[in-house]
This record gives structure tokens, sequence and C-alpha cells, in this order.
């Protein structure tokens, strides 16, 4: 049995070796806000943060994540919350199902950049994909949440 | 069967909740309202339904997918509108796949086109009812009754009731005559063309709660990943299990014989070894330890490459001419002052929707349940009774939320897998196909070779038309042997070119299939779309005239088809879109050095679309800068979803032009991926202006008509950077990314 902390919370889950850390959210713990989409990091829907940094969960061992506070996107936290009303009034999703991804890396970018250029949106986001093409309003409410988050 | 008498009145019908809330049932079937009797002992069956409890919750039954369109939210808001529903009390109830519920199937663009209309005479007879309701319980006319906002409101005194307290009395209402229900005034919407506040899923979007086909759980449910031929059609030789039977979690290997559709519906499956276990991961593991022995099959010859050549050489042979047939071809040609000719080609492409095919299936006491991400749940509940012989009762089909389709989902493969595992191991099975299983064994858009030849007179008029293509037909899919374009994806651009030339000839040219050939989002539009605008930027080059001057003319004089169509094409719209397009683009005004400007137009799902892109070239690599898209969808529900859909289908549109590309070597798919079926990355991603237009027309296509235009309009651009015309895509086989 390891344990793992999600969202400030214990869950004891007895893993098989090598699995990554995306199957044990969804599959041992129940957790399926997190997404399976490629399985080899390449499109960022099964991002997470483990201690504040976004990891594809897809490709990072459960043994990374012992001792340490994983984020999803249940959870929640200043920059979620502003992130979350700017997706709010920029109606960005489509399918909604790259959106959960989309989230966790925003995130990052807002708990560690105060003032992100456009160039830094791009190069916090470029590991995601949105096969519905949500980009323009991804970027656009990423924006508002910066200064969402300025204001509160 | 005894004739029975319709009477208008009974295509509604109020049933008592046993929550003690109300329950209005409608019959509704395409564009009209089918009338249903109650008398003569004959049940009427409702296919649209909306409840209201005593607490004011309105709940609509949906049922269409749901799968990035928001559907869900535009049915919602449609019937919010005539019912005078407070939108906070609205809420969505996903409708199983039942033939009760009239056309399921969520594809072909026509959701809002079809429903919109007996959705909202659902809304105001139910607003009727309410506002007699509250008149028999004041005891006053119904004339002084005025439903707003959830509340019927007494005229004369303002005094309110609250839809909710309603329930009782309105059990008690007689149904309203059909010519007593007024549908609102355009003036007064609240929410048909506004920007909806809330998107039903949009809470659970963002808290990772929306529930996806992959989200279905069961306490100790199984998961299964199935090997598959690499080559379309192969069969399993032999296997070995040793290395997967030693991965932790794995419970059992099965191997699956190909399930053979009938001619002419459904779609099978592809049959494989499938490895159970107690999670997915373990299934995947156990998945890639197989050794298994294939055997190959006819489709090994298939190499795409050499493919292309194939078709490029018999389109530039005569083919099959297909009507309409206009004037003369030949003659044009040989009377020309000049004759351009091209070919341009596209490969394969594949869907690839951010959530994976999946199902559940629980067989067990002579039923099935499934739980499933499918775009048409009907389907997938006959194709399961045409295979395992269960009754169509006896089969429940659950529709999740679909994590992007594009078509994908239309197809029922990945449930029947998930079913046949079931019954063979008689426990809930979750089938998770990887993204490298989407990638090679999709039902993929069909590799494409067009022949475009053209005359124009010495004032630079387009005299003569010939448009020869050849690709491999869905049809082949359905009925083995179809070797030529059917019918309906030739009307998808080719046989219905809108421009007015006087001597144009359509041919069909010969192409096997050796993949499972499928639609993707705007089907065989793609390919017209492409090389109708291609050929048409060239002859504007060739006649030395401004593209959209050019294409204006081309369209010639203002007029209305008289085909029989629901939606008959309006040549008018479309110079209007074009012109919008523009202005929108400021067409015509400076550029940076290496930028240039592309236009494309196309028409489809009956609606109407003008493109225009703004490129940059630097060192042969191609930026995209700026999309314009101007959409004529008619009355449209939810504006922004409807721009949003139109901001998608330009990355959707740029994505196939830039990266778009499945090939084979030997009957097996190249790409496994992302990294090699690559998608538009933020970073790439273009600023994206949309404009709609407003007008008082039926509804159209929203979904995929945005997606037709954008190839074009990004090499014609090219051409207008750079002076490189490119007639094969994808513009990474160019090194141009």
């Amino acid at each position: 049995m390891q344990t793992l902390t999600i969202n400030g919370q214990d869950y004891q889950v007895d893993a098989p070796e090598s699995m990554p850390l995306l199957w044990a959210i969804r599959d041992l713990i129940g957790l399926t806000g997190t997404k399976f989409g490629c399985g080899v990091a390449q499109c960022g829907a099964c991002s997470i943060m483990i201690d504040g940094t976004v990891v594809r969960s897809c490709s990072t061992m459960v043994s990374q994540a012992i001792g340490k506070n994983i984020t999803t996107i249940e959870g929640t936290s200043d920059s979620l919350e502003a992130l979350r009303q700017a997706w709010r009034d920029n109606s960005v999703p489509q399918c909604g199902y790259c959106q959960s991804g989309q989230l966790i890396s925003a995130a990052e970018l807002l708990d560690t950049n105060d003032n992100p250029t456009d160039e830094d949106i791009d190069n916090a986001m470029s590991g995601n994909i949105c096969r519905c093409g949500t980009y323009v309003r991804i970027k656009k409410a990423i924006k508002e949440a910066v200064e969402l988050k300025k204001q509160a | 069967m005894e004739k029975i008498e319709m009477k208008r009145r009974d295509f509604v019908k109020i049933f008592g909740l046993a929550s003690g809330g109300l329950l209005f049932g409608c019959n509704v079937s395409a564009d009209k309202v089918v009338v249903n009797t109650l008398e003569n002992g004959i049940s009427f069956v409702p296919n649209l339904f909306i409840q209201l409890q005593k607490d004011g919750k309105l709940t609509i039954v949906v049922a269409r997918s749901e799968m990035g369109q928001g559907i869900r939210t535009s049915m919602a808001s449609a019937i919010a509108e005539d019912l005078e529903a407070d939108w906070k009390y609205v809420t969505v109830q996903q409708a199983t796949g039942d033939s009760k519920f009239g056309n399921q199937n969520t594809d072909g663009s026509r959701s809002i086109r079809t429903l919109l209309k007996p959705m909202r005479k659902m809304g105001a007879m139910a607003r009727l009812i309410l506002e007699q309701a509250a008149a028999k319980k004041w005891n006053i006319p119904v004339a002084s009754c005025k439903a707003e906002n959830h509340f019927v409101k007494n005229i004369s005194t303002g005094e309110e009731i609250f839809f909710g307290d309603l329930v009782e009395e309105a059990k008690t209402i007689a149904i309203p005559l059909d010519e007593n229900i007024i549908l609102k005034d355009k003036k007064d919407f609240k929410y048909i063309g506004k920007k909806v506040i809330r998107g039903i899923d949009m809470e659970d979007f963002l808290h990772g709660k929306a529930n996806y086909g992959l989200d279905a759980r069961f306490p100790n449910m199984k998961f299964a990943s199935i090997a598959r031929s690499p080559v379309t059609f192969g069969s399993v030789k032999s296997f070995d299990t040793s290395d997967t039977n030693e991965i932790n979690g794995v419970e059992q290997v099965v191997q699956l014989d190909r399930l053979i559709p009938p001619a002419g519906q459904f779609f099978g499956m592809l049959g494989g070894v499938a490895v159970i276990a107690n999670n997915t991961w373990s299934a995947f593991q156990g998945k890639n330890n197989l050794n298994i022995e294939w055997e190959s099959g006819s489709n090994e010859i298939y190499n795409s490459e050499k493919f292309k050549e194939k078709l490029i050489s018999r389109i530039h042979k005569k083919a099959k001419v297909v009507p309409p047939f206009k004037g003369n071809v030949d003659k044009a040609f040989e009377n020309a002052d000049k004759v351009i000719e091209a070919t341009y080609t596209m490969p394969h492409l594949v869907h690839a929707p951010m959530e994976v095919p999946n199902a559940l299936a629980w067989v067990r006491d002579g039923k099935c349940d499934v739980w499933a991400p499918v775009q048409d749940p009907q389907t997938v509940r006959a194709e399961i009774a045409h295979f395992f012989g269960f009754a169509i009762e006896d089969i429940t089909i659950n529709v999740m939320m679909l994590g992007g389709a594009f078509g994908r989902k239309s197809k029922s493969d990945f449930v029947v897998e998930a079913v046949a595992l079931s019954e063979k191991i008689k426990a809930p099975v979750q089938v998770v196909w990887t993204r490298e299983d989407d990638i090679q064994h999709s039902f993929y858009h069909a590799q494409n070779a067009q022949y475009l030849k053209g005359s124009l007179d010495k004032k630079g008029k387009v005299t003569g038309w010939l448009h020869r293509v050849a690709f491999p037909s869905i049809t082949s899919s359905f009925k083995p042997m179809s070797n030529y374009i059917a019918g309906f994806e030739l009307g998808m651009g080719f046989t219905n070119n809108p421009y007015d030339i006087e001597n144009i000839q359509i041919e069909n040219a010969k192409a096997e299939s050796h993949l499972r050939i499928g639609w993707l989002r705007s089907v065989s539009n793609i390919i017209s779309g492409f090389g109708i605008n291609s050929f048409v930027d060239e002859l504007a080059v060739a006649s030395e005239e401004d593209a959209i001057d050019f294409r204006l003319n081309l369209l010639g004089e203002d007029k209305i088809s008289t085909e029989k169509s629901p939606h008959p094409f309006n040549v008018s719209r479309l110079k209007n879109v074009l012109l919008e397009a523009k202005k929108l683009s400021n067409w015509g005004s400076k550029l940076p050095e290496g930028h240039g400007l592309g236009v494309a137009i196309h028409y489809s799902f009956y609606s109407y679309v003008a493109t225009v892109v703004e490129v940059s070239v630097k060192s042969e690599k191609v930026k995209v800068e700026n999309i314009y898209s101007v959409l004529d969808c008619g009355m449209y529900v939810n504006r922004d979803a409807v721009i949003n859909q139109m901001e998608g289908a330009a990355i959707f549109g740029m994505s196939l032009t830039m990266f778009g590309k499945i090939s084979t070597k030997d009957g097996a798919v190249e790409q496994s991926n992302f990294h090699d079926y690559q998608m538009t990355r933020m970073i790439d991603a273009p600023n994206i202006h949309v404009h709609l237009v407003d007008n008082e027309e039926d509804p159209t296509g929203v979904g995929e008509p945005g997606v037709p235009p954008v190839s074009a309009a990004i090499t014609n651009a090219i051409f207008n950077a750079s002076g490189k015309r490119v007639r094969s895509l994808p513009l990474s086989d160019h090194g141009m990314v």
C-alpha cells in the first residue's frame, strides 16, 4: 500500500509497479477528472500538479508522488478559481475533455508568473492539445484570470 | 390496421409524476409535428419531454449527443425561450438510445436545423398550459395572464404566481388547440441568438465532473485492451500470452473474431486479441506484451504513396461522367483563349478526438447495458440486437458525454467489442482504445486526387470546367467492392458546384479501399472545398483579376435554386458572406512583407461560409497569422457557441492543412500518436475573427460548414505571400511547417 495525497486528502492505493499516476488516480482511486489522451506525454490531457509543478500523469510513476501534494482538477487554489471564472466568462470549453489539463497547466503559469506575456502563455500551454480548437478563448481567459487574481 | 383520425391537439400529453411534478410529452419528428391520437386505444408515444417540478426545476430531456457543439445547452435554451423559463431552473437529462425519441443520430450538422421549430412549439405549448392554469386559478380570462421568467403574471393586478405552484392546476388543463400556440416574437428573445449566461455543463467541465464514456465506473468492473491486426481485416494466426500473464492485474486473454456487418448497414468489429485486467494500465501492458502472428490478408498490398500515384493516373484519363451535365466542355476547351489545368491531392485523415473510443458493457440476465460516448445510440442498439440476439427492449444505451467525436463516434465498432467481451467474461467490462489504436484502426477520411481543367475566353470569363475526382467511398465500409464515389459524397461540393459556368463536366474515377473509410467533420466537402477553391484561385490569377471580384462574377446572377430541398441554395447569400469576409479582413489593404491573404468560399450543410486567411512565409515556413470567417447559418440559437464552433473549425481545418496525413506501408498505418499525427497547438494558433450574418432564414448547419474553406484559403494565401502554389497537402510534406 502506498499513500497518495490528492487535493489535501490521503488515499491508500495498491498500485502495480510502474503504473503511472494517471491510472492510480482514475482506476484505483476513482477521481476521473484527470483525463487519458495519449499515454505518452504528448497531449497534456492528464496534467496534474505535484508540489506545484505540472507533470503529465500518464508518464509519471506513482513512486514520484509519494509524500508530496498532488493537485488535480477536482482541487482548488486561488489561481484555479480565477481561471474558472475567466473560463465561464469566455465560454471556453467545447467538448470539455482537455479542459482539466488546460486549467492545470494555466494554474501553474498563474502561480509562478504574475504578468505572463503572450509568449509565456504560448510556452506554458503548447503542451496541451485541444482538438475542438478553443485556443483563442483559452488565451483570452488566461489574460483575464491574471487580472481577476490581482483584484482578489 | 384501422384508420385513425388524427387530431392536431393531441401531439402533446401531460403526465403526473410520482414526485408530484408534471411531465409534458410531445411527439415531433424532423421538421414537422407528428400528431398521434389518445383515443381508439392507440397509445401516444411522446419523444420530446419537459418535466416541471413543484420547486420550479425544469428538466429537458435531450436526445442528441453532446460532443462539444453545445447541443444540451442549445436545445434547453430553445425550449426555455418560448416557455418563458428562468435559466437558473433549467437542467437537462440525457436520453438513452431509443427510437421513441425520433432520430437521435448526431451528425450532419442537423440537430438545430431540424429541431428548432418543434422545440420552440413545445415550449410555447407548455407556456400556454401554465397561463391557462393560472387563469383557472385566478378565475380570469387567459388573455389576462402572461408568463414571464418562470412566473405567470396577472396583467391587470400585477399579481404573480410561480411556475412550480401551477403544477397541480396544469394537470387539469385541456391540451390547447394548435392554432392557439403562438411563438415568441424575435425581438423578445432572451436566449435564442443571445449569449447564454451559463452552459449547462460548464461547472462540470471546470471541476472534472463531466461524465464522459471513459469515466463510467462500476465496482469490480474490468478493463480491456484489444490488439487488432495492423493490416485492415487481417486475422489472428496464433498468439502467445506468456508475457502478458506476467503483468500484475491481468486476468484473462480472450480472442475475438471479426464481426462482419450485413451489407448496407452497421459497422461490425475488427476482432483481435483482448486482454482483460482489473485496471486500464495493466490491460494496456498486457496487450503490449502479447506475441501475435497475424494473417494480414489482401489489404497488405496497400501503400498509400503508391496508391496516390495510381489515383493521379486515373484522374488524368477520362472517367465516368456523372450528372448534372452542362454544355460541352470539349468545345469550350477548343475555343478557349487560355486553358488551365491542375491536380490536387490530400491524404487520409483521422478524427483523433481527445477522448479515445471506449465503451462499458454489462451483459447479465438476458439484458445488455452500455455506457458509451456515441453519436448514434439507436444504430448501436440495433447493431447489438443484430449481432448478439437481444430483444431491442433489453438493450439500454446510456449516452455519456463525448470527449470530441468528429464522426468517429458515429461508428459502433468499439461498443460491439465491449458487448462481445462482456458476454464472454460475464462481467462489466470497459474497452479502452489506446491513442495508437485510435490512429491505426479508425474509419478514415479518404485519400483523394482531383484534376481540374478550366478555360477562359479573351475577356477572362470562365467558359468550361472539368472536374475529375477519385477517392475510396464511405460506401465501401458498408458494401465491399464499392469502387466509385457515391452520389451523396459527390453532392458535397462537386455536383453542386455553385459557380455559373456554361460548360461543366464532373467525372468520377475508380478508387478501391484498403482501409475502413468513414466520415470526418464535413466529409467530402473537405476535398471539394480544397480542389474547387484552389482552382478558382488559379483561374483568377490567369485572368489577372482580384480573387474576390473574380468569384463574385463567377457566381453569376442572384437566384434561388429550384431543386427540391428543405433549404434551396441561394447564391446571393454566398456572395454576401464573401463580401462580409472582404470587409472583415480589410481585403486589399497593404500587408507587411512576406504576408499574403487567401480567400475561399463553400456551401455545405445548407450554410454559407467565406474564409479569408492571412499567412506569413519566411524562409519557406508558413505561419497562419489571422483567420477571418463569415457564416450565414440562418437563425441560430446560442450565438457564442456558434462562434466557438467556427473558431474550432478554423483550427480543425488548419491542423489538417498543416499536418494531417495518415499513410500506410504494406497495409499498416504508419502514424501512431500525436508526435507523428500532429495537431495545431496554441503556439501556432492564429487570431480568429468570426462574423455571423443575422437574418430571418431557417436555421442550417453549424458544426461542420466552417471546415471546408480553410485549406484552400491557407494555400491561396501562401501563393499570394510567396508565389508558391501548393497543390498537395499537408504542408508538412513540403517542409513548410
